[in-house]
C-alpha cells in the first residue's frame, strides 16, 4: 500500500479542476496525445512529401513501403492522413475558439445582467439553435468560396448557441451567490465583478463541454469536406479523402478505410475524455 | 439467545476504512421493541440497513442472524427470501420509498407473487384492512396518497407478507404530528397482536418512550449508552443522552 | 399550466419569425441572380425584367422580407427554379421518404439502445457495461457518410445481401404501381396491401437506416443507463430491495419507467439530428428524401428550394422542443417556471 501525502496547498487545486475520473478517460486522453503529436510532428513523421503524385504508383496495396497505401493519383495515404490531422485539428481549434469566445461572452452577459437584456440574447440563440447546423453551413459554405475558413465561419456561426445556452445559466447561478452580492454591495463594478468571479467560475463546464464538441466539430467538418464544401485540392483533409475515394471503396478499400478511421479515433478520443470529464463534475452521472 | 428474531455482535461497519457504526451488541426477540436513537449522522440508520445487507459498497464485520439467516455470509438467493417475506423495512420518507410509475397495488401484488404467497386478492384486502387503508388506494399512484397513507401502506406490505420483524427507519419524522401518532398507533398494535419484533430506528425520544422496550444510544458510530427504555430514559447516565433529553420541548 | 403552455407557444412563434428572417438573409446570400437562373441563360432583357419584376427583386429588402413572410402565411413557399415546381409540392413528396428512413432508424435506436442501455446499468463496471460504453461511444464518433460507404461496400455490393441504393425496385412502379396516401412508401403500401413495394422498400431500408440509426442507438443506450443507475439509487429501489426483489427485476419492472421521460425527450430532440444527419446518408444511397433535394438544390443554387429546405428543418425541430417542453412540464411541475 502506497501512503498518500496531501499538502493544504493542493486541495483546492483537486477542488476546481475534475480529475481524471477512470482509466477508459484517461484512454481518451492518451489518444488525444497521440493525435495531435502525430498531426504537430507531421512534416517529420511522414514517409512522403505531402503533394507528391507519382502517376506510377497508384493505388498501391498497403505494404511496407505504404503502410496505408497509395491515392488515386499515387500518394501515400499514410502522409495524407498526419497532414489531414493537421486540418482537422486546426479546424477544430479555431471554430471552438470562435464560438466559445463569442459564446461564453454573450452568455455571460446574459447571465449576470438578467431582464430584457437576458431575454433578446437567449431569444437570439433559440433561433440560431433551431437552425440546422449542417444546413447553415451547407449554405454558408455555398455563399463563400468552398474552403477550411469557410467550414470555420459556417461551423462556428452554428455552434457558439450552445455556448451561450450553458455560460447564461451558470452565471445567473454564481450572480446570486452571497460573495458577488457582497462584492456589488461593495460597488464593485460590474464588468469587474464579471472578470473576477463570474468567468472564472463558468469556466469548468466550459471547459468540459469543449472536450465534448471537438469531436462533433470534427465530424461536422469531414462531412462538409465530404460534400465538397469544405477543404479543396491539394490540402489533405479526412472527409475529402473518403470522398474522393468512395467510387474505389470496393477494388482499392485502404483509400476509404483508413481516412475514416482517422475522423473515428479522433472523434472517439475527445468524446470518451469528454464523457469522463462531464461524469467527474456531475456525480449523478458516475459510476461508483 | 437462539429465540430473539435479531441478532447482532461486534457489528461494525465501514466505507472506505472508516467505521461509521460499531454496535457490540443488539437483540430484538419476538414481540419486542427496540429502538436505536441519536443525532442524524451517528451510525443508527446505517446500522438497520446493514442488517438486511442494503449497505451499498460498505464493508460490514460480525455477526449479523435474523431470523436465524446470517446474513453476511448468507447466498444473494437466501437473502432475497428474507428480505420482505420474513424481515421488511419501513423508511423514512413515505412518498420517496415508492416507485413513482408504479401503482400500490401492483407493486403489493408483484412482492407476493415474488415470494409464492397464494390467494394475493384476499391477502392484500386483509391487510390493508389491518392498517386501517381503504383497499380503494391500491390502485392509486403514491403521489396520490398522503404520507401517513404511504406509510401504513408500507406497512401493510410487511403484514401481507407475513414478516416477523420490522425495521423502522424514522418511520414518522417526514409526517405531521397527528398521522404520527395514527402510523405509532398500528405499529404497536400489531407488535401485540402478531408478536413483532420491532427495530426502530429515531432522533424522536418522544415517540421511543412511548414504544420502546430498550433503548440503544449512539454518537459518532458508536453505542454510548444502552438498557430499558424506562432506565436510560429516565437516568440517562451517559452526558449525551441528558443533552439529547434536554433538546426535548 | 396554461400559462406554462401560452408562454411556451409564444417563445416557439418568436423563434419561428427569427427562423424566417434568418432564412430571408441566407437566401439573398446566395451568389447568382435567381432572375438569371429563372428565365435562363438565353433570355433577352425583356424576359429578364419581367423574371425580376415577378420576384420582386428590385424591391427594397424590407418590402422583400414582408412579400415574403406574406407569402409564407398563404401556403406560398415559392416556386423552384430547378423543377419549376411549386416548392411546397417538392417537399411533399421528398419530406416523407426523409420521414420514412429516420422513422425507421429511431424505431431500430430505441428497440436496441433501451435494452442495451438495461444491460449496462444492471451489470454497471463489469463487462456488459464497458462493452456497451465502448459501443455506444464508437456509434456517436463514427463519420455517418463513410459508415453508409463501408455498409454499402461490403453487405450491398459485395456480399450482395441487400440492395445497393434506392428506395425501391423502380420496375415495381410498372408491375404493381402505388397509391399514394400519405406519400411515405412503407405506409402506403401496407394501407393498399402492395406486398411487392412493402418488401422492397423495407429492404432497402435496411442499411439506410442502420446507418441513421447508429447515433440515436448510442446516445439512447448511455441516457437509458444514466437514467436507470439515478433511478436505482433512489430510496424506492431500497425499499424494492428490502422486499425481497433481485436487481434486474428492479431495473425492468420499477426503474425502467420512470427513467423513459428523459429518454423519450430525447428522442425527440435527436430527431430533427437525424433528419440532417439522414442527408449525408440519402446523398450515398440515393434516398429520394430531403437531403438528395437539398443537395440537388444547392448545386444548382436554387435559392426558394434551400429556404424551404431550411425552415421546414427549423420547423420541425421548434416543434420538437415544443412537445419536448410541454411534456416536460406534465411530468415535472418544475420544469414550468423555467
Amino acid at each position: 500500500m502506497t501512503t498518500e501525502t496531501r499538502t493544504p496547498e493542493t486541495q483546492p487545486l483537486r477542488r476546481t479542476l475534475p480529475r481524471i475520473p477512470d482509466r477508459f478517460a484517461a484512454f481518451g486522453a492518451v489518444l488525444i496525445v497521440v493525435v495531435v503529436l502525430a498531426a504537430v510532428l507531421a512534416p517529420w513523421l511522414a514517409p512522403y512529401p505531402v503533394d507528391d503524385p507519382r502517376p506510377l504508383e497508384r493505388l498501391l496495396p498497403p505494404s511496407g513501403a505504404h503502410w496505408f497505401g497509395t491515392d488515386q493519383v499515387g500518394r501515400d495515404v499514410l502522409t495524407r492522413i498526419l497532414y489531414g490531422g493537421r486540418t482537422s485539428l486546426f479546424i477544430a481549434v479555431a471554430v471552438l475558439a470562435v464560438s466559445a469566445l463569442a459564446g461564453v461572452t454573450l452568455g455571460v452577459v446574459a447571465g449576470y445582467a438578467g431582464g430584457w437584456i437576458r431575454d433578446v440574447i437567449m431569444r437570439v440563440t433559440d433561433v440560431f439553435l433551431a437552425f440546422p447546423a449542417l444546413l447553415l453551413s451547407l449554405a454558408l459554405a455555398v455563399v463563400l468560396q468552398p474552403g477550411v475558413n469557410t467550414v470555420i465561419l459556417a461551423i462556428a456561426v452554428t455552434w457558439w448557441p450552445w455556448y451561450t445556452r450553458l455560460a447564461a445559466s451558470m452565471a445567473a447561478s454564481i450572480a446570486t451567490r452571497p460573495y458577488v452580492d457582497a462584492a456589488r454591495c461593495l460597488g464593485v463594478p460590474a464588468p469587474l465583478i464579471i472578470l473576477r468571479h463570474v468567468l472564472p467560475n463558468s469556466l469548468t463546464p466550459v471547459l468540459v463541454q469543449l472536450s465534448l464538441d471537438a469531436g462533433g466539430v470534427i465530424l461536422t467538418s469531414a462531412a462538409l469536406s465530404y460534400l465538397g464544401l469544405g477543404a479543396q485540392e491539394p490540402t489533405a483533409e479526412w472527409g475529402l479523402m473518403v470522398q474522393q475515394g468512395q467510387t474505389l471503396f470496393t477494388t482499392n478499400w485502404w483509400v476509404v478505410t483508413f481516412p475514416g478511421l482517422a475522423i473515428l479515433v479522433t472523434a472517439f478520443a475527445f468524446n470518451v475524455l469528454g464523457e469522463g470529464l462531464r461524469n467527474a463534475l456531475d456525480p449523478r452521472r458516475a459510476v461508483k | 439467545m437462539s429465540d430473539h428474531l435479531i441478532e447482532a455482535r461486534d457489528l461494525r461497519v465501514s466505507y472506505g476504512g472508516r467505521v461509521v457504526a460499531e454496535v457490540p451488541r443488539l437483540d430484538v426477540g419476538a414481540g419486542e421493541c427496540v429502538a436505536i436513537v441519536g443525532e442524524s449522522g451517528s451510525g443508527k440508520s446505517t446500522t438497520l440497513l446493514s442488517l438486511l445487507g442494503l449497505t451499498q459498497n460498505a464493508e460490514i464485520s460480525g455477526q449479523v442472524r435474523v431470523c436465524g439467516v446470517d446474513v453476511l455470509t448468507a447466498s444473494p438467493r437466501a437473502l432475497r427470501e428474507l428480505r420482505g417475506a420474513r424481515a421488511a423495512l419501513v423508511m423514512q420518507s413515505p412518498h420517496a420509498a415508492l416507485s413513482p410509475a408504479t401503482r400500490l397495488g401492483v407493486l403489493m401484488r408483484r412482492a407476493l407473487k415474488l415470494h409464492g404467497v397464494r390467494d394475493v386478492d384476499r391477502t392484500m384486502a386483509r391487510a390493508m384492512e389491518e392498517v386501517l387503508l381503504d383497499r380503494e388506494l391500491l390502485r392509486r399512484y403514491p403521489h396520490e396518497v398522503s404520507g401517513g397513507q404511504a406509510q401504513r401502506f408500507a406497512i401493510a406490505l410487511a403484514i401481507a407478507l407475513g414478516a416477523e420483524v420490522i425495521l423502522a427507519d424514522e418511520p414518522t419524522s417526514a409526517l405531521d404530528v397527528t398521522v404520527q401518532a395514527e402510523v405509532v398507533g398500528v405499529l404497536r398494535r400489531l407488535r401485540a397482536e402478531r408478536d413483532l419484533a420491532l427495530l426502530l430506528v429515531s432522533h424522536d425520544l418522544a415517540l421511543v418512550s412511548t414504544i420502546a422496550d430498550r433503548v440503544l444510544v449512539m454518537k459518532d458510530g458508536a453505542v454510548v449508552e444502552s438498557g430499558p427504555a424506562a432506565t436510560v430514559l429516565a437516568e440517562p447516565s451517559h452526558p449525551y443522552t441528558r443533552e439529547l433529553l434536554e433538546a426535548l420541548p | 399550466m396554461l400559462r406554462y403552455l401560452a408562454r411556451r407557444l409564444g417563445q416557439a412563434l418568436l423563434v419561428v419569425a427569427g427562423v424566417v428572417v434568418l432564412t430571408f438573409a441566407v437566401m439573398r446570400l446566395v451568389p447568382g441572380d435567381p432572375a438569371v437562373a429563372f428565365a435562363g441563360p438565353k433570355a433577352t432583357p425583356e424576359q429578364l425584367a419581367a423574371a425580376r419584376a415577378r420576384f420582386g427583386l428590385d424591391d427594397p429588402l424590407p418590402a422583400q422580407l414582408l412579400t415574403y413572410v406574406r407569402d409564407l402565411l398563404a401556403g406560398d413557399w415559392g416556386v423552384s427554379l430547378r423543377t419549376r415546381q411549386p416548392v411546397r409540392d417538392d417537399l411533399y413528396l421528398a419530406f416523407p421518404a426523409s420521414l420514412e428512413l429516420v422513422g425507421t432508424a429511431l424505431l431500430i435506436a430505441v428497440v436496441l439502445g433501451i435494452p442495451l442501455g438495461v444491460l449496462a446499468a444492471r451489470y454497471k463496471t463489469k463487462f456488459p457495461d464497458f462493452g456497451v460504453r465502448v459501443g455506444s461511444m464508437l456509434a456517436v464518433s463514427v463519420p455517418v457518410f463513410w459508415l453508409a460507404l463501408a455498409l454499402q461496400t461490403i453487405f450491398a455490393s459485395n456480399l450482395g445481401w441487400f440492395p445497393i441504393a434506392g428506395e425501391y425496385d423502380s420496375a415495381l412502379d410498372t408491375t404493381s404501381p402505388l397509391t399514394l396516401w400519405t406519400n411515405i412508401t412503407v405506409v402506403d403500401a401496407l394501407i393498399t396491401g402492395n406486398w411487392p413495394i412493402l418488401t422492397s422498400t423495407l429492404d432497402h431500408l435496411v442499411l439506410p437506416a442502420l446507418v441513421v440509426a447508429a447515433y440515436p442507438t448510442g446516445v439512447i443506450a448511455q441516457m437509458t443507463r444514466a437514467a436507470l443507475i439515478e433511478e436505482s439509487g433512489q430510496d424506492h429501489a431500497r425499499l424494492e430491495r428490502a422486499l425481497g426483489f433481485g436487481e434486474t427485476s428492479i431495473l425492468t419492472r420499477f426503474a425502467l419507467r420512470p427513467a423513459l421521460g428523459p429518454v423519450l425527450s430525447l428522442i425527440a430532440l435527436v430527431f430533427a439530428y437525424a433528419i440532417v444527419n439522414g442527408f449525408l446518408v440519402e446523398a450515398v444511397f440515393n434516398w429520394p428524401g430531403l437531403g438528395r433535394y437539398a443537395a440537388e438544390s444547392i448545386r444548382s443554387l436554387d435559392t426558394p428550394a434551400i429556404a424551404g429546405v431550411t425552415l421546414l428543418v427549423a420547423l420541425v425541430y421548434v416543434l420538437a422542443n415544443l412537445v419536448v417542453d410541454i411534456l416536460q412540464g406534465f411530468v415535472d411541475p418544475r420544469a414550468r417556471t423555467r
